[in-house]
C-alpha cells in the first residue's frame, strides 16, 4: 500500500500538480516566476557556488531525462565497455561538482547575513530536499556502480509506465533503500516546483540568440 | 531615413550647485521602497571624483558601453552566447559594496536611553540585514572633494593628464571641483535593453525613452553591466531591474520630471530631438574622435520642411514636431553646439547633454582694468581642471569640440560683461565672438536661454496624446470599481 503511494500515486499528484500549478503561477503571478537573484548582496561565494552547482547539475538532470524518453539509443550508447566507462566517469564528476556547489550554497545562505535575510521559507525547504537529492544521487553513483546501465532497466520502465497510464511499480520495488529514497525525493522536488523558485527552469531566455539588439515598443493606437 | 522623436535632456554644468534637490525629489517618489534604499536614479556627483557607484566609469572593470568592432559595434559584456553561458553568474556586476548598504539608525536608542552623564547615541543598523553595522561608504561619500586623497584622485578621467598636472590639482590653493548631476541617458543605441537577455528593456517608440518591464524582467542582471553609466539598479528585494523612468507618468499629464521641476539652479532642460533612427548604427560606429559631431549629425532640423514632412509620414504627429521646434535641447546640442554627450565613447548615444562648466575663470581687476589673464586654454592658473579633462567626460578625448564649447561660453560672458559692467572695449568683445564663431544676436539668445528662461521654455514637454491611446476606445465604465490599475498588485514575491 505505502509502495502504491510512494511509487504510483505520489508521481502522478507532483507532475499534475506541478504543470497546473505551474501554469496558474504563470499566468497569476508572473512577476514571482524566476529566481531571486543574491548576487548583488554577496558575490564571491556564489561564484565557487552556482556555477559548478548548475554546470553540474543541468547535464545530469538531462541525462536522467533523456534516458526515459530515448531508452533504445540510451542502450545503444551505452552499448560498449569503453564507452559506458567513460559516462559513468563524466557523470560521476559532474554530480560531485554539482555536490560541492550545492553544499558551497547552503553554507553562504547560514553564514551571510545579508543573503539570509531575502532567504524564504520554500527556499530552505528546496534546498535541503535539493541537498539530499544531490548527495544520494553521488552518493549511488559511487556504492552502486554501472547506474547509467541499471537505471535503464529499473526507473525507466518503472517512469515509462506512468507516462502510459498503466503504472507498475515492480522494477523498482526491489532497488536498495538510498535508491528509493533518491528517486521518492525527485517526486517531492517535482511537487514543490510550482511553490518555489525552481521555476526559474523555465525561463531560460533562448531567444536572446535570435532577437534583434534593439526593441522598440510602441504605444497600441 | 526613418525618423523618430525622443526626450532629451540638458545640464547646464555652470549653474549646478551641488544641492541635491534634484536626488531627494526622485528619491522621494520612486526609490523610498524596501529594496530600493540603495538606489538614486537621480545623483549628484562631485568631480573629479570616483562617482556612484565606485568607479563606474572604469569599463575595463563593469564592462558597459559598447566596442568598436570591424565596421560595427559590439556589445562589450558579452556576445549572444556568453551573454546565456553567464546566465547563472554575471561576473562584472558591481557588488552592493560598490553602492554602499543602506542603513538607518535606532532611534528609539535616544529616546529610551536612561538618564546618564553621556550623551546617547543612536546606532546605525543596515536596511538589509536589520543588524547593527559600521558605516563605510555612502552614496555621497565624497561630495566636495571630501576625503579627496582617496576619491578624488582615484577619478578615471584624471587618466588623461600628466604626473604634474595631477599633482597640481590637488595643491590646496589649486583644488578646484564641479558638480555632475546624473540620471539615465535614455539612450538611442541602450546597452541596458541589448544586455538583457530575456527582453525586458525597451525604448518606447514615441518619446525614447528607455523603461524595464517589471513582469518580464528574469533577474539575469546583465543590463546593470551593459550600462556604461551604472544607471539601472538591480532591487535585491523583489529580483527585478529598475531604473530612471524619466517621470513618464508626470510626462503625460504634462509635468515636468520631478528632477528637473525640483532644480534648484534651473540648469535643467527638457525637450524633444528629432533624428534618424537609420543612422545610428553607423553613427555608434565612427572613430572616437568623430563621435561627438556624428551625433549632432544625428539630431535632424525640426524647422526643415523637407523634414517636418518626412516625420509626419513616419507617424510623428504634428504637435509633437512643433515641441521639436521650441526645443531648447535642440537650440544647446544643435544649433549653439554648447551641449556635450557624457562618455560618448560608451557608443551608446545617450541623449542627456552637458554644458560644460566654465570653472573658475580667474579674472583680475588692476586699476580699473578687467584683466582675463594669457590664454584661458593653456595657462594652469585660469582654467584649473585641464581641458583634456573635459575632453575625457565630454568629447571622448578630442579637445576640438570642447574648446570651442569654451570660446563660445566665454564670448557671452564677456558680451554681458560689456553690457552690464563695461569696462571691456567693444573690440575686445567683437574679436572674441568672432573667434567662437558667434554673433551678438546668438550670445544674446544663449544668455537669454541660460539666464533668463522661464519654466515653460526650459521643460517643453511634448504632448503625449493619451486620448489616442487604445484605453480611449475602450468602455470607460470597464474598470469601475475596480484598483483603478487593471490586474497590477504589488511587486511581492509571495514564495
Amino acid at each position: 500500500m505505502a509502495d502504491v503511494l510512494l511509487f504510483i500515486v505520489l508521481p502522478y499528484v507532483a507532475i499534475s500538480l506541478a504543470i497546473f500549478g505551474g501554469i496558474y503561477r504563470y499566468f497569476n503571478d508572473r512577476f514571482s516566476f524566476s529566481s531571486l537573484s543574491s548576487q548583488l548582496l554577496e558575490h564571491r561565494l556564489l561564484f565557487w557556488g552556482i556555477v559548478p552547482w548548475h554546470y553540474g547539475i543541468v547535464p545530469v538532470l538531462l541525462a536522467h531525462l533523456l534516458a526515459i524518453i530515448f531508452p533504445n539509443w540510451w542502450g545503444v550508447l551505452l552499448g560498449g565497455r569503453d564507452r559506458l566507462t567513460a559516462l559513468e566517469l563524466v557523470g560521476m564528476a559532474l554530480g560531485l561538482l554539482a555536490l560541492i556547489g550545492i553544499v558551497i550554497l547552503f553554507v553562504r545562505r547560514l553564514v551571510n547575513a545579508r543573503v539570509r535575510s531575502v532567504t524564504s521559507v520554500m527556499d530552505w525547504l528546496l534546498l535541503l530536499f535539493l541537498l539530499l537529492q544531490v548527495s544520494l544521487g553521488a552518493y549511488i553513483a559511487l556504492t552502486f556502480r554501472w547506474g547509467s546501465l541499471w537505471y535503464l532497466h529499473t526507473a525507466v520502465p518503472w517512469l515509462r509506465s506512468l507516462t502510459f497510464f498503466h503504472p507498475d511499480a515492480a522494477p523498482v520495488l526491489t532497488l536498495p533503500l538510498a535508491v528509493r529514497i533518491h528517486m521518492i525525493n525527485a517526486f517531492v522536488i517535482i511537487l514543490l516546483f510550482p511553490f518555489t523558485r525552481l521555476v526559474h527552469i523555465f525561463t531560460f531566455p533562448a531567444r536572446y540568440i535570435a532577437r534583434p539588439w534593439q526593441l522598440i515598443w510602441w504605444r497600441r493606437q | 531615413m526613418k525618423i523618430r522623436a525622443q526626450t532629451a535632456m540638458v545640464f547646464h554644468l555652470d549653474k549646478c550647485i551641488g544641492c541635491h534637490t534634484c536626488s531627494i525629489a526622485c528619491k522621494n517618489i520612486w526609490t523610498d521602497r524596501h529594496g530600493t534604499e540603495y538606489m538614486w536614479w537621480n545623483n549628484v556627483e562631485t568631480k573629479p571624483g570616483t562617482g556612484y557607484p565606485t568607479l563606474w566609469e572604469d569599463q575595463g572593470k563593469y564592462q558597459g558601453g559598447w566596442e568598436r568592432r570591424d565596421k560595427s559595434v559590439g556589445l562589450r559584456l558579452h556576445s549572444r552566447g556568453e551573454g546565456l553561458a553567464n546566465i547563472f553568474y554575471n561576473p562584472s556586476l558591481p557588488s552592493l559594496d560598490d553602492y554602499y548598504e543602506p542603513w538607518s539608525y535606532r532611534y528609539s536608542e535616544l529616546t529610551n536611553a536612561p538618564a546618564g552623564d553621556d550623551q546617547p547615541v543612536a546606532r546605525p543598523i543596515s536596511m538589509i540585514t536589520g543588524k547593527e553595522m559600521s558605516i563605510e561608504a555612502g552614496p555621497n561619500w565624497d561630495d566636495d572633494l571630501g576625503g579627496s586623497r582617496i576619491y578624488a584622485a582615484g577619478d578615471f578621467n584624471l587618466a588623461v593628464l600628466t604626473d604634474e598636472e595631477r599633482q597640481q590639482l590637488f595643491l590646496l590653493e589649486r583644488l578646484v571641483f564641479f558638480h555632475l548631476p546624473r540620471i539615465c541617458n535614455h539612450c538611442l543605441n541602450p546597452g541596458c535593453v541589448a544586455a538583457c537577455p530575456t527582453g525586458a528593456i525597451y525604448k518606447r517608440g514615441e518619446d525614447g525613452i528607455v523603461l524595464v518591464s517589471q513582469e518580464k524582467c528574469r533577474a539575469w542582471r546583465m543590463c546593470v553591466s551593459g550600462c556604461p553609466y551604472k544607471k539601472v539598479y538591480f532591487n535585491w528585494k523583489t529580483g527585478k531591474s529598475e531604473k530612471c523612468i524619466l517621470c513618464y507618468p508626470r510626462q503625460e499629464t504634462c509635468q515636468a520630471p520631478a528632477c528637473f521641476h525640483s532644480c534648484v539652479g534651473r540648469i535643467r532642460y527638457l525637450g524633444t530631438l528629432l533624428y534618424d533612427a537609420d543612422g545610428i548604427e553607423q553613427c555608434a560606429s565612427v572613430p572616437d574622435h568623430e563621435l561627438v559631431e556624428a551625433q549632432r549629425g544625428l539630431i535632424l532640423d525640426p524647422s526643415d520642411p523637407q523634414i517636418c514632412q518626412k516625420a509626419q509620414d513616419d507617424g510623428i504627429h504634428e504637435s509633437i514636431i512643433e515641441a521639436a521646434r521650441k526645443s531648447p535641447v535642440y537650440r544647446f546640442v544643435k544649433e549653439w553646439r554648447l551641449a556635450l554627450p557624457l562618455h560618448p565613447e560608451a557608443r551608446t548615444i545617450p541623449m542627456l547633454y552637458y554644458v560644460p562648466p566654465l570653472l573658475p575663470v580667474a579674472a583680475t581687476m588692476e586699476e580699473g582694468k578687467y584683466e582675463l589673464g594669457s590664454d584661458l586654454f593653456v595657462d594652469q592658473a585660469t582654467g584649473r581642471l585641464p581641458l583634456r579633462y573635459f575632453a575625457a567626460l565630454f568629447a571622448a578625448g578630442n579637445e576640438e569640440p570642447v574648446r570651442a564649447v569654451y570660446r563660445k561660453l566665454l564670448a557671452v560672458r564677456l558680451l554681458r560683461r560689456r553690457e552690464t559692467v563695461g569696462d571691456i572695449p567693444e573690440e575686445v568683445v567683437q574679436r572674441i565672438l568672432n573667434e567662437s564663431g558667434s554673433t551678438s544676436q546668438e550670445a544674446e539668445a544663449i544668455y537669454r536661454m541660460t539666464s533668463l528662461a522661464t519654466f515653460a521654455e526650459r521643460h517643453v514637454i511634448p504632448p503625449f496624446m493619451r486620448e489616442m491611446a487604445i484605453e480611449a476606445t475602450t468602455d470607460p465604465f470597464e474598470r469601475k470599481e475596480s484598483a483603478g490599475f487593471g490586474l497590477s498588485r504589488p511587486p511581492k514575491r509571495g514564495w
